[in-house]
């Protein structure tokens, strides 16, 4: 049986976010080490934008538009339209590796019983099936894992891959959604959206993070206007988020999220274990901290040392001369 | 109402002693165990609702047979009795077999739940598909990543505060349904002594696989993933470490930023 990968897509404010064009890049790479085929999947009450994005990486895109997925919670109805492509052939199924993404995988082990490898920060084809390298453990120790049969799921974190467009892009298949969610519809009433919290932080190139030396929500303006200058987001250890200074949603670490900006601007972060296994396969790190001997000094590629209410607004300063204004 | 619990023991993170046996599983023998982190906000929540609205908070846990030591601790904190999975033949259990057999002793379980809650993933699997899954199998609503747990009895249904990308989603779902638990539902408990003393006494139901319907895990013990490498992560080189003048030091990383084509 020739394997064929399906790389399903999910949307933010009608584009493809950014692990979704990372994850169909990876399943037409797999696709054609395994001598497969690859498809993509949209299913969204308007997928024909995110679509034809996503067709620029892969040779097949089946667009559902499914009013009910942006009317209630996505992954019972996403998880319908992988049934139905299973169906029809597809062999392995690549998910992003974040809430909406994880319940899909859930749901589609509970039906069809199938083997789910998570959190990939790499994957390869090994002639037989794919090969998914995790952190496990809280960073103690990177796995390679395998699939006992020829058909699976795979989380994949944001950051696994680059994602590279084809010279040709795909075909686009438009499609009705089906009748009825994989799991019974879970109705959304209401959407609330914080300040600042326009790009997801696991989508994001650079990542400004408050530790607990920040002090306080003060600090975070400080976060936020560095965040701003930069073109990045603002993320938090544990501590700042316990502490009551910036919502679990910008969490990063073990409990939070695991982002792999290309920099990490860590700001009175100490560099917890906990924290680490969210932030250490980041591009360049770099971290103002009071404290020479932190742990983050072990992973940084400069580490500051001050008070980052010094360091900080003369790091803005530079940045502002430097762009001429 | 009555509120089942999925409280995973799992290595205590905080002991730092957890290992991978030679099969590159989980050495489960070899560290202190302690209830799933996410899991005790799941508890917290259903102690929490049933001190609203009375009723009952029942935990599971799918474990080795000594996982009894651990599912004393949420007991102490209020829950009322427990249930134990054990059997040999899940030792090493993947996802697909996880899923099938927790389902089934939430369903072979002689009252219905009303809420079935788990932590939104654990510490030592990480794979945070388990709530879904079980959800899948029982046929049941899902409210995941949940900040906020608000039921109806009188209407029947539930409303969870769904954390997002970009905040959260109000979220209706008729009951029974399956939540996974976040930890801004709020800080677990501590047992109090009199919980402690309690918890001796609550009951905790042992099962196997024989009281369950037949076929839950493959008789050859062949699991649908298995992991074929294991090593510890790669050292990444400690970089500079440099005391400056603040203006120095943001020239500095200024400096680094543009070398490397980040502004």
């Amino acid at each position: 049986m020739q394997p064929v990968i399906l790389a399903v897509a999910e949307i933010a404010d009608g584009s493809l976010t950014r692990v979704s064009g990372e994850i169909a890049t990876l399943a037409r790479t797999l696709a054609s080490e395994a001598r497969g085929t690859a498809l993509g999947l949209v299913v969204d009450p308007a997928p024909d934008a995110a679509a034809a994005e996503l067709a620029a990486y892969l040779p097949r895109v089946v667009a559902v538009t499914s009013p009910a997925s942006g009317a209630g919670t996505w992954a019972p109805h996403a998880a319908a339209e992988v049934l139905r492509l299973v169906g029809e052939g597809v062999t392995h199924v690549l998910l992003p590796a974040t809430t909406d993404g994880r319940d899909t995988g859930g749901i589609l082990v509970g039906l069809l019983g199938w083997g789910l490898l998570a959190n990939a920060d790499g994957v390869t084809w090994d002639g037989a099936g794919p090969i998914v390298e995790a952190s496990v453990l809280g960073g103690m120790a990177i796995t390679c894992s395998a699939l006992s049969d020829a058909v699976g799921i795979v989380t994949v974190h944001a950051g696994a891959v680059t994602a590279v467009e084809t010279d040709a892009p795909g075909s686009v298949e438009s499609r009705a959604s089906e009748d009825q969610p994989a799991i019974p519809a879970v109705a959304i009433l209401e959407r609330v959206a914080e300040a600042g919290a326009a790009v997801s932080l696991e989508d994001a190139r650079i990542v400004v993070v408050g530790g607990r030396g920040i002090g306080g929500p003060e600090g975070f303006e400080l976060a936020e206007e560095l965040a701003d200058l930069l073109g990045g987001v603002v993320g938090a250890t544990r501590a700042s988020v316990d502490a009551g200074w910036i919502s679990y949603a910008r969490q990063i670490g073990q409990t939070g999220k695991s982002v792999k900006p290309a920099l990490y601007l860590g700001l009175g972060v100490s560099g917890a274990m906990q924290h680490r296994v969210g932030m250490q396969a980041s591009g360049v790190i770099v971290a103002i901290n009071k404290d020479a001997d932190a742990p983050i000094a072990e992973i940084a590629d400069l580490l500051v040392v001050g008070d980052l209410f010094e360091v900080g607004p003369a790091l803005s300063a530079e940045l502002r001369a430097r762009r001429g204004g | 109402m009555r509120i089942l619990v999925l409280t995973k023991p799992v290595p205590d993170p905080a002991a730092g002693a957890e290992r991978l046996g030679p099969d590159h599983r989980l050495d489960r023998a070899a560290s202190p165990t302690v209830v799933n982190g996410n899991d005790e906000y799941a508890l917290e929540a259903a102690l929490r609702l049933i001190e609203a609205h009375g009723g009952e908070v029942v935990i599971l846990a799918m474990a080795p047979a000594n996982a009894v030591e651990t599912m004393r601790k949420a007991l102490a904190m209020g829950a009322h009795r427990g249930i134990l999975v054990t059997d040999p033949a899940l030792a090493g259990a993947d996802l697909p077999t996880t899923i099938r057999v927790i389902a089934a002793a939430i369903a072979a379980a002689p009252e219905p739940f009303d809420l079935i809650l788990a932590g939104l993933d654990t510490s030592d699997g990480n794979g945070g598909a388990v709530a879904a899954g079980i959800a899948a199998r029982l046929g049941l609503p899902l409210c995941s990543a949940a900040a906020l747990i608000e039921p109806d009895p009188a209407a029947g249904s539930v409303r969870v505060r769904r954390l997002s990308a970009r905040g959260y989603d109000l979220v209706e779902a008729p009951m029974p349904a399956v939540v996974s638990c976040t930890q801004v539902l709020g800080t677990p408990r501590y047992p109090t002594l009199k919980g402690i003393m309690a918890a001796r006494t609550r009951e905790i139901v042992v099962r196997s696989l024989a009281d369950l319907p037949d076929g839950l895990a493959p008789v050859d013990g062949v699991w649908a993933t298995r992991v074929v490498a294991a090593a510890p992560p790669p050292a990444r080189a400690a970089g500079r470490t440099i005391t400056a003048s603040a203006a120095d030091a943001a020239r500095e990383i200024a400096g680094l930023l543009a070398e490397r084509r980040l502004i």
